[in-house]
């Protein structure tokens, strides 16, 4: 506990290791073939006239860290609700953890570790007292609960703040405390809402580092996020979700494999340059895609498209080359950038 | 009928809501002071209205006919307002605000616990306060030498029968509650209760067209039954009190077990 060290800075005692990225499919080994954890066939969430979540289809293997990724407003959140058992399905099916959410709500809870969109911590009491109240509403014993609080508020860092009311931390600090809070019940399925929206880099690794611990120990996740290399670091396979409906499944290299090109010219104009350029990128690339700020353009290899562009007298202020990410698929597929 | 309206009461909430009480306990440890706030408001009133205008006014015909001081008239009406209140605030303001502001239920919900379970709790938890101001409030009298009989010892139950049936039926209303504006109306019932359920004066003091309808109002049920309690007069009536309070109570729970789920899971 000495040894926690959570300066403001969320600087990791642990060097932080290089991890690799997420591999495709095969990978994913024992978990492809067994029964899946979560089920879902034209799953439907309604409020009102409006829908939600319209008639999606999915499956999550045992042992696989499954992505949403999605604009605002796309149904993520309302999609993990119906997961988590705290919104009832409109219409289909599904299964989690072979139950059914209907009938075995609590049943199926009682197994899950749930973060929130929004931080939905119990401000009357402490640090430490949120773990304990927390662990018994799932019926654990107080002595249980109380070793695994301190074992958690070590896992998260925030040892030292133990006997501190919730309000006056950080924000970067709560997450950790809601993430340590739906492990008090030693989860078989992470149900992850944003987990690090609003954290800062430092504290974003930490926990990239810490779910990817849970995820060696053969903890299933599923989250939500706006961030490809979140998405890229921590997920074997995702699904893009854009207006209620799911538009495009595989994992992150497939994904980038089927709907971008090997690399991306990424051009930035002098202002008010750009909008007297209309037809002048024709042909230059397999894909061109205009974003008020820049051009993006689409091929296998990037200089040759710089190189062909020079010839026809653009003069770019800025020219990047890179290969495609996420970021490109998500713009492909819903024609927003990730992040508003 | 009744069977059926039974069912879904005695499948209401389980186990698991004894950890809201725990919830609760862990909460007052941080401020235990607060727990007293409930106690002093019927002590104050008893002081000032019982002693104060009971010394101007003298005695008042009791329930079994008999004259008894104005200060044991009305402190059992007291004890009845007072786990009225106690109960309405906690089943209709609190609740309110933890039901559409306070994340705190909501995280709760992403536990084995059901809603069900979450308002059992809490109501069970406004009960034991409920309690502890009514074993406050009795102590008092006792220092003042009010005690008349040892029947005086039931108006515990009594009182927390009285604050289950608000409790039970403050949760009903909640439920169906938009914005705050819409508590106001509970303030309009409330208040007149407070004031005219034969709470400081006998009934026979009002006309006979309100006497009935003042006597249909719960809070009537309550001071009555507590006022029989307290002076040890008890009969057929005080049987009847206990049949309302409880009948209103179950039904207030039957509503708010069919709407809580649809409140909370969205
Ligand atoms: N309780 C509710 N009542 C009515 N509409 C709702 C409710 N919850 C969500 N919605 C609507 O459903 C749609 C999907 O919302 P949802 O929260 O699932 O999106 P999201 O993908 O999580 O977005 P974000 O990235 O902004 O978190 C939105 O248009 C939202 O307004
Ligand atoms: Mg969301």
């Amino acid at each position: 506990m000495s040894e926690t060290n959570v300066a403001a800075s969320g600087a990791s005692v642990e060097p932080s290791q290089p991890r690799p990225t997420a591999e495709p499919a095969a990978r994913r080994g024992p978990g492809a073939d067994a029964a899946p954890l979560i089920h879902a066939r034209k799953l439907t969430k309604r409020f009102g006239e409006f829908t939600a979540v319209d008639g999606v289809d999915f499956d999550v293997q045992p042992g696989e860290a499954f992505g949403f990724l999605g604009p605002n407003g796309a149904g993520k959140t309302s999609t993990m609700r119906m997961i988590g058992c705290t919104s009832p399905i409109s219409d289909g099916e599904l299964s989690v953890l072979d139950m059914n959410p209907r009938r075995d709500g609590p049943r199926i809870r009682a197994r899950l570790g749930v973060v929130p969109q929004h931080d939905t911590l119990d401000n009357e009491l402490t640090v430490r007292e949120n773990l304990l109240i927390y662990g018994r509403y799932f019926g654990l014993p107080r002595e249980e609960c109380a070793r695994r609080a301190d074992e958690l508020l070590d896992f998260v860092q925030l040892s030292d703040r133990g006997k501190d009311l919730v309000e006056p931390l950080s924000g970067g600090m709560k997450r950790r405390l809601t993430i340590a809070r739906s492990l008090i019940n030693e989860p078989d399925l992470m149900l992850l809402d944003e987990p690090t929206t609003g954290l800062d880099p430092q504290a974003r690794h930490l926990l990239w580092d810490r779910l990817y611990r849970l995820k060696q120990r053969g903890v299933t996740l599923v989250l939500t996020t706006h961030y490809m290399d979140e998405a890229e670091q921590l997920c074997d396979r995702l699904v893009v979700m854009d207006k209620a409906k799911i538009v495009a499944e595989g994992s992150p290299r497939q994904l980038i494999e089927r709907y971008s090109t090997k690399e991306v010219a990424e051009f930035r104009f002098a202002p008010g340059i750009q909008e007297t350029l209309d037809g002048q990128f024709d042909g230059l690339a397999e894909r061109i895609e205009r974003l008020p700020d820049r051009v993006l353009l689409y091929a296998d290899d990037g200089e040759d498209v710089v190189a062909s562009a020079r010839s026809r007298g653009l003069h770019p202020e800025t020219v990047l080359v890179r290969r495609s990410t996420l970021e490109d698929v998500f713009l492909r597929l819903t024609g927003r950038s990730l992040i508003e | 009928m009744t069977a059926l309206r039974l069912t879904p009461m005695f499948a209401f909430g389980s186990r698991r809501a004894l950890r809201m009480i725990e919830r609760n306990l862990l909460v007052y440890k941080h401020g235990w002071l607060v727990l007293f706030s409930g106690f002093f408001e019927p002590l104050f009133y008893l002081l000032s209205i019982g002693f104060g205008l009971g010394r101007l006014v003298g005695d008042v015909t009791g329930p079994g006919g008999e004259p008894i001081p104005y200060a044991l008239f009305v402190a059992p009406a007291l004890l009845a307002a007072s786990a009225m209140n106690g109960a309405i605030t906690e089943s209709t303001f609190n609740f309110f605000f933890k039901l559409n502001y306070d994340k705190t239920f909501a995280s709760i919900l992403t536990t084995p616990m059901s809603p069900a379970d979450i308002s059992l709790g809490e109501l069970a938890w406004a009960l034991i306060r409920g309690g502890l101001y009514t074993v406050g409030f009795l102590a008092v009298m006792v220092l003042f030498g009010m005690v008349r009989s040892p029947l005086i010892l039931l108006t515990l139950p009594g009182a927390l029968l009285i604050g289950f049936a608000f409790a039970a039926v403050g949760m009903a209303a909640t439920s169906f509650m938009r914005t705050w504006q819409d508590f106001d109306l509970i303030q309009l019932v409330v208040l007149p209760m407070f004031l005219f359920s034969g709470t400081f004066f006998p009934l026979d003091s009002f006309p006979e067209g309100a006497r009935i309808i003042i006597q249909l109002t719960p809070l009537y049920q309550g001071v009555d039954l507590l006022r029989t309690l307290a002076v040890g007069v008890v009969g057929p009536d005080t049987l009847v009190h206990v049949a309302y309070l409880t009948t209103m109570g179950l039904i207030g729970l039957a509503v708010v077990s069919r709407r809580l789920d649809k409140l909370l899971l969205k």
